[in-house]
């Protein structure tokens, strides 16, 4: 009884030793008298000393390996729900997952994981930190993370008996020392422990505020941590603002600006008229109110144009699907839209019979006139420059002068070549005629044929 | 044991010349574990008031011009990134140039703390401490620049994959995201490495405290370390697997860093060379930085026994490889250039040594690869002075490399329209001076209060460190303290 007590008393038995040599001989001859709980301590790793101890090989390797795999698996996973899975990356075509552009951050990953089980599961083998160590109490040991080695047999272990231990540790040193049981528990003072519980508890708030915004429902938007973005300090388009004298937030292009694309310098081209002359401007052709006259119409085509097959192979088809339907495929004013007025009598309603182009006013018009007309329109018909751009409007004016030149004629030509199977076009009066279903009033208006 | 040979222990210069006989790692025929641990635990127990001129001064000095980094930091933040030069078409200058240029320098101490050990390079013990440090504060001076050049610095965490409000990701196929990974995690690692070699050291300086505050202080952060054997041997495990973790992650690190030029179109940084030719450069610059800083610590502070000249060689020599292959670098980059027959990678590289900047890229060819030169003669490998310029030349020439890389691609691309000229600002210039600034606060403040050497690491190679019977006979087995006994043999 009295021996466990002294065991109590005491934490172990120090022996120092001054040199790599005596604390080896010293560690074998502890580890031969079979105790378990002991140690040697040295300033620096002594090689061979495991083997003096019989110190088995640490786990160390396997928890890092371990822990390596699992940084492997993280680094895939969450590279894989990131970019592939909860928010999709699309770029190039690339597919949505593709191992070799993730291997970079998974190596990164598995590294960072391992080194931190180094280092973390190194302490927690050794359990350290262990800052209060009754060892630390011996002024004598303090050299031995300098210059000393020692060897502590602990009274924890089952074998421990402090006069066989000393007895064994005096045969290879003079100098023992016994280890009193640190009995100045360093206690932390009571306020300590209520400040630490405090804060450990605040710590928990921000945590769980987030918690909540993720998973409450609220009917307050979202709060924002940096508001710049989705609240910009500016003004949007299409708002005022008193800071600028006109009052609106937008500016406008300075005097002179051509937006992109429509720059008209080639007068011919886009206005139809000789270069440097006056520009017509965007209106309904009305002789009597534009004055036809007033301009330099181009007679022939602009030099930006090649009049040639092709040019009336665009001008045939735009002329289709723009003329067309109102002026009819040969220009004698039969379109579907005409025919269909007919048909209906529209022109009880106010409506205009589209002219024949054939006509000896149509054919009066100079070319400029007439790529003035396609795109701005006469009198009652609209413009269509919005659909067709200047080059296909040109396309048009030569396509009308083809058919004006060979479509549409009342009667054969004289120099008509025999074989050739001639047929006067109806005009819209034989239209009219031949639609036995519809019962045709006779109208004020003369319809297009008339001016032939 | 072939680490020392005991007929050279003395310290003569004897078998210096002769390649079969090792020189001492430590220098000096009575060198103990006592005046090794002294020597070191000495530097960082000077009291206060009798601290070293030369070191007031030097801390003054870094400490001046780390405020006005701290300052400038503040001007760019409230003002805007307009107050560097960066502009079309070099949006990146001088801040990528100089976090390439510290991260670079960050390589040294890893590699000799890593690779080294693996290698059993035991010459490595006296100067690696230092050089991890030297890497984790160049490291912090690297991260500092990205951190600011992202212009909104207060939403630089968008840089990780952290959940938001927007439900959006960063995207991992962008190199400039495995840069985040690769640096972050380097320098975590880099790190819990160099804490990690330091706990022992610590503990000594607990152990020697004379006062509270000290004994507090290191005895926190040496966390109860006692030096017990069964600690050690978990320890060096530990060690060893980190060296084991820090050695491909080193290299990854700086050929990461060369994705982000690599990866992109730009003729002059779309070539597949790159993640080697920078590791080289990287290797290259530490080793420079690690001299420039090792040359006038050991100087002033005694430790010329512990980093003896031999280590300054050795690095010579280093520096002098690293230099060459750095300068193979540049001239495959030509042959690449020309064998590959793409005319704008051609004309890239003409014009990086003909062009607009020709004088950045010939300072480069003559700090990197024909300064360091000198040092295949040994005469100049051991004038200290010789040794001191050649290693701030090569920094030179190194930040100049990256200055070339970035600056001349990004002024010269593909059409002449989107041609220009770069020009640093007056913000530019003093920023990267007060990076300096920072590097050497922390590194001074390193030199004061921590181990600048690893003290336990260094007495491993001391011949006491073993034990007898083994391949050593009696002749020199010098004991351990004054009042030692006789030392005792079992073998
Ligand atoms: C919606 C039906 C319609 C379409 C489509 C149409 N026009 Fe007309 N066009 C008319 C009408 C109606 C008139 C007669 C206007 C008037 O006199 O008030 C007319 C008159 C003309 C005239 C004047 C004829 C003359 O003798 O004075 C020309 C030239 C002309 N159109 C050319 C064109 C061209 C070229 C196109 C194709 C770009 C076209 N038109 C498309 C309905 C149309």
């Amino acid at each position: 009884m009295s021996d466990q007590k002294k065991h109590d008393e005491i934490h172990g038995v120090v022996a120092y030793f001054d040199d790599v040599d005596s604390v080896m001989s010293a560690a074998r001859k502890v580890r031969d008298a079979g105790y378990k709980k002991w140690d040697t301590y040295t300033p620096f790793p002594v090689h061979g000393i495991d083997e003096a101890m019989g110190t088995k090989p640490t786990i160390l390797p396997w928890i890092v390996l371990g822990m390596g795999l699992t940084g492997m698996a993280c680094g895939l996973l969450l590279q894989w729900y990131t970019n592939a899975y909860d928010y999709v990356f699309l770029i190039s075509g690339k597919p949505n997952w593709s191992l070799p552009a993730n291997i970079p951050v998974t190596f990164e990953v598995v590294i960072l994981f391992s080194a931190y089980t180094a280092f973390f599961a190194m302490l927690g083998l050794n359990k350290l930190p262990h800052l209060s160590n009754p060892l630390h109490k011996l002024p004598k040991f303090r050299r031995v993370t300098a210059d000393r080695f020692a060897i502590c047999v602990e009274a924890k272990d089952p074998n421990f008996d402090a006069d066989r231990v000393r007895a064994i540790l005096g045969a290879e040193t003079s100098e023992l020392e016994d280890c009193p049981v640190d009995t100045s528990r360093a206690a932390l003072p009571l306020w300590f422990h209520a400040v630490m519980a405090l804060v450990t508890c605040a710590t928990f708030i921000p945590l769980s505020l987030a918690v909540k915004g993720r998973f409450a429902t609220s009917d307050k938007p979202r709060y924002h941590v940096w508001p710049d973005m989705d609240f910009q300090r500016k003004r949007k388009t299409q708002t005022g603002w008193e800071g600028f004298e006109d009052g609106r937030s937008m500016r406008l292009p300075v005097e002179g600006t051509i937006p992109r694309g429509e720059l008209r310098d080639d007068f011919e081209l886009y206005f139809g008229v000789a270069q440097g002359a006056a520009v017509p401007p965007r209106a309904t052709y009305e002789a009597g109110v534009m004055g036809g006259d007033k301009f330099e119409w181009l007679s022939s085509f602009p030099t930006a144009v090649v009049v040639d097959d092709a040019l009336l192979e665009r001008g045939r088809e735009r002329y289709g699907i723009y003329c067309g339907v109102c002026h009819g495929a040969q220009g004698n004013g039969l379109g579907a839209v005409a025919l269909r007025a007919a048909a209906i009598d529209a022109e009880q309603w106010g409506w205009v019979s589209p002219k024949a182009l054939q006509s000896d006013s149509a054919k009066g018009y100079t070319n400029g006139e007439l790529f003035h007309i396609a795109g701005n329109g006469i009198s009652s018909m609209k413009g269509y420059g919005s659909q067709i751009t200047p080059k296909d409007r040109w396309a048009i004016v030569a396509f009308v002068r083809a058919i004006q030149a060979s479509q549409a004629l009342p009667k054969a030509p004289a120099d008509l070549p025999a074989g050739v199977d001639f047929e006067p076009v109806p005009t819209i009066k034989d239209v009219r005629l031949s639609e036995a279903s519809v019962d045709a009033p006779a109208s004020g208006t003369e319809p297009a044929g008339e001016a032939r | 044991m072939t680490i020392t040979d005991p007929s050279a222990f003395g310290g003569q210069p004897s078998g210096e010349d002769d390649p079969s006989v090792r020189l001492p790692l430590v220098e000096g025929a009575s060198e103990n574990f006592t005046t090794v641990t002294d020597a070191v635990a000495g530097i960082a127990e000077i009291p206060v008031e009798r601290t070293n001129r030369a070191w007031i001064i030097c801390f003054a000095i870094s400490l001046s011009l780390l405020g006005m980094l701290g300052l400038l930091i503040l001007h760019l933040i409230t003002t805007g990134v307009g107050v560097w030069g960066n502009n079309n078409p070099a949006y990146w200058g001088w801040p990528i140039v100089n976090f390439v240029f510290w991260v670079g320098i960050g390589h040294a101490g890893t590699l000799i703390s890593a690779i080294l050990f693996l290698t059993r390079q035991n010459w490595r013990t006296g100067v690696n401490r230092a050089a991890e440090a030297m890497t984790i504060f160049a490291v912090v001076c690297a991260g500092m620049f990205p951190g600011i050049h992202i212009g909104r610095v207060w939403v630089a965490y968008w840089l990780f994959p952290l959940p938001n409000q927007m439900a959006m990701w960063p995207n991992f196929r962008s190199p400039l995201l495995w840069d985040v990974f690769a640096v972050s995690t380097y320098a975590t690692v880099s790190l819990l490495f160099w804490y990690m070699g330091m706990v022992p050291d610590l503990a000594t300086f607990r152990d020697r405290a004379v006062n509270n505050t000290r004994r507090i202080a290191y005895g926190i952060f040496s966390l109860g370390w006692t030096g017990s054997s069964r600690h050690w041997h978990v320890y060096e495990r530990a060690y060893l697997l980190l060296a084991a973790l820090a050695t491909p992650l080193v290299l990854s690190v700086h050929s990461v860093v060369s994705f982000d030029f690599a990866v992109s179109q730009l003729p002059g940084w779309h070539t597949t060379i790159f993640p080697p030719y920078f590791v080289a450069g990287a290797i290259f610059s530490g080793f420079a930085m690690v001299l420039t800083l090792m040359i006038p610590a050991r100087q002033f502070f005694g430790l010329k026994h512990i980093i003896t000249m031999r280590h300054i060689d050795v690095m010579c020599r280093i520096l002098m490889a690293t230099g060459l292959m750095v300068g193979y670098a540049y001239s495959i980059e030509f042959f690449i250039a020309w064998y590959g027959g793409v005319q704008y990678e051609s004309f890239a590289f003409v014009n990086r040594a003909f062009g607009n900047y020709w004088w950045a890229y010939w300072i480069m060819v003559s700090c990197n690869v024909l300064i360091p030169q000198l040092f295949w003669s040994q005469k100049l490998r051991r004038n200290l002075w010789v040794v001191m310029i050649v290693s701030i030349t090569t920094n030179i020439g190194m930040w100049f490399e990256r200055f070339v890389i970035a600056v001349t691609s990004l002024t010269r691309d593909f059409v002449p329209s989107s041609w220009g000229y770069f020009s640093p600002t007056w913000v530019d210039i003093t920023m990267f001076i007060g990076s300096f600034g920072l590097f050497f606060t922390l590194f001074l403040l390193f030199l004061r209060f921590l181990p600048v050497v690893a003290i336990a690491e260094v007495k491993t190679v001391l011949p006491q460190a073993h034990a007898h019977g083994e391949d050593h006979g009696e002749s020199h087995s010098a004991g351990g303290s004054a009042a030692a006994p006789a030392s005792r043999h079992d073998a």
